[in-house]
């Protein structure tokens, strides 16, 4: 139940601000007006179809990402002299937002669903490559020596040693790009998307709709949060020989 | 006596690491063999080479110049009949203790049978006092248990060799001392060539049967001595005359060493 606790005086706090005069407040739309504006979204509007749009595009970008992001980060992980070549090259393009991208992948790839998986692909296999490779690369070489010395071949190193070292940096990998896909996509709706909480918080914004756009980012802010607590509790159960500090 | 059959030989070895400071010889043209059963103890300064010396005979390292030969055979690369105990003890974090000792036995260089896996299991965990243990993962042990879990690993494939690098450094005098007659009973239930690295003279002298001391870096070997006392040892060994002896020859050699070892740091400190 204390958890709930920082929830309630967030919420208070809001409610403090909107009621205080010190602000129009015709800007700050209270607590409860967005919450009847969610109830009245979800039973007579499409909230529930713009969370699912957004959270289907969020887990495919992710999942494509991620898929693509583990043996790369493997590879260069493990390989030295592979990361020396490519790592300014990731670097190069992570720094790029994915936003900045977003005319580039209209002209390639046109308007359509294909063009937002694009952008949250992107997104997320550079987060997810970088988590991977660093983790990846910390792995202790001893562990790598106490298999040889017991007569393991490379492909049983890999599988009995490596593997399970990496899957904690494969979950966290996840993690990381989950966040940064919930970050873009806003941006990917951006595209002309007629559905999904980035169109629904754009469509607000056009006419003014203030607790419209409160519903919007509380939506993806609620998801994003199910999502990652949901990741940790499978990390929590996969990764339970870890040793942590503070558990 | 008859004597046993050479296993391992250093021919005229040499090592020397490329750093970034240039060319540094850490191993310089040591030549000295070890016999089947024997008992081998390396002590020597910090830093002069124990570890690289290990290193050779594990297949980690390549010599520079000279050989190390396993029967006659150069060594290429490790293997399960070498077993090897780190300085770091190297126990994996994921395994449950049963499933770390178990993990050579699912190898296919020494996969055996389910039964035959559990039951050799189960005897070095009774062997090293970790029954309770079976389920828990290393995070949950002490030094000495995760320790006593390396060793145990270890044992599991029967390699012909131990190398032991420091193994009980870490420990404090009584579990040492413990850990110390655990090794001999094993020992002594399992015959095992062993070469072990140590700081400790009454460690070398208690459990060898020929103990080398390495001069400081580059690593050459200052004396070889046999240690006369016959095995099965008792604790009550540390108390002879003869022991004291023998160890206050060996303290005296070491303690050189390890002035000379400082003088060199000294000397190379003020160089720089
Ligand atoms: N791979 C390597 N590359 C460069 N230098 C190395 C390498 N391995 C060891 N050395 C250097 O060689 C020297 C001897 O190292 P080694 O680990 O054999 O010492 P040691 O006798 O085991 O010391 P300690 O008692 O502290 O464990 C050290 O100065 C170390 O820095
Ligand atoms: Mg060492």
């Amino acid at each position: 139940m204390l958890v709930l606790v920082p929830w309630a005086v967030l919420v208070l706090v809001w409610y403090g601000v909107s009621r205080s005069g010190l602000i129009n407040p015709g800007l700050v739309p209270t607590p409860l007006q967005v919450g009847e504006r969610a109830w009245a979204l979800l039973v007579h509007g499409h909230l529930a179809r713009d969370m699912l749009w957004s959270t289907e595009r969020v887990l495919v970008g992710v999942v494509l990402g991620t898929v693509l992001a583990v043996p790369v980060g493997f590879l260069l992980g493990w390989y030295r002299e592979v990361r020396r070549f490519i790592d300014p090259v990731i670097n190069f393009f992570r720094a790029l937002p994915p936003i900045a991208l977003i005319p580039l992948v209209i002209v390639y790839f046109g308007i359509g669903e294909l063009a937002k998986i694009v952008i949250l692909f992107y997104a997320a296999f550079f987060a997810a490559v970088i988590v991977m490779y660093e983790g990846i690369a910390q792995i202790s070489p001893i562990y790598v020596r106490v298999a040889r010395t017991l007569g393991a071949t490379d492909g049983e190193i890999f599988r009995r040693v490596i593997v399970p070292l990496a899957v904690p940096h494969m979950l966290t990998a996840l993690r990381v790009a989950l966040g940064v896909a919930w970050a873009t996509l806003v941006a990917a709706e951006l595209l002309a998307a007629r559905e999904g909480l980035g169109a629904v918080i754009e469509n607000a914004a056009t006419f003014f709709q203030l607790d419209i756009i409160y519903v919007g980012i509380i939506s993806i802010g609620l998801i994003a949060l199910v999502m990652d607590l949901a990741l940790r509790a499978v990390a929590r159960r996969m990764v339970s020989w870890q040793e942590r500090i503070g558990s | 006596m008859s004597a046993a059959a050479t296993r391992i030989v250093f021919d005229h070895v040499s090592v020397a690491f490329r750093t970034a400071g240039g060319l540094l010889p850490v191993v310089e043209d040591v030549s000295w063999s070890i016999a089947n059963g024997e008992f081998v103890s390396i002590i020597g300064p910090s830093g002069c080479g124990k570890t690289t010396m290990m290193n050779m005979v594990a297949g980690f390292v390549q010599p520079t110049t000279g050989r190390v030969t396993l029967d006659g055979a150069a060594i290429t690369g490790p293997g399960p009949e070498r077993g090897v105990i780190f300085q770091e003890y190297g126990v994996f974090p994921w395994l449950t203790v049963e499933e770390n000792i178990a993990f050579g036995l699912r190898l296919r260089a020494n996969r055996a049978a389910d039964d035959e896996r559990r039951a050799t299991c189960s005897r070095y965990m009774q062997l090293m006092g970790l029954n309770e243990f079976a389920r828990s993962f290393p995070k949950t042990l002490s030094g000495g248990m995760r320790q006593r879990l390396a060793i145990a690993r270890a044992y599991a494939v029967k390699p012909e060799f131990l190398l032991m690098d420091e193994p009980f450094g870490a420990l404090d005098a009584q579990t040492r001392s413990q850990m110390q007659n655990l090794l001999l009973d094993v020992l002594q239930q399992e015959e095992k060539t062993v070469m072990l690295i140590t700081h400790s003279v009454e460690e070398a002298v208690y459990l060898s049967s020929r103990i080398i001391v390495a001069t400081a870096r580059p690593a050459r070997i200052r004396e070889v001595i046999d240690v006369p006392f016959a095995y099965p040892r008792e604790e009550s060994l540390h108390e002879s005359a003869a022991f004291g002896e023998l160890r206050s020859h060996v303290r005296d050699l070491v303690m050189k060493e390890y002035a000379m070892q400082q003088r060199q740091q000294g000397a190379a400190a003020a160089g720089h």
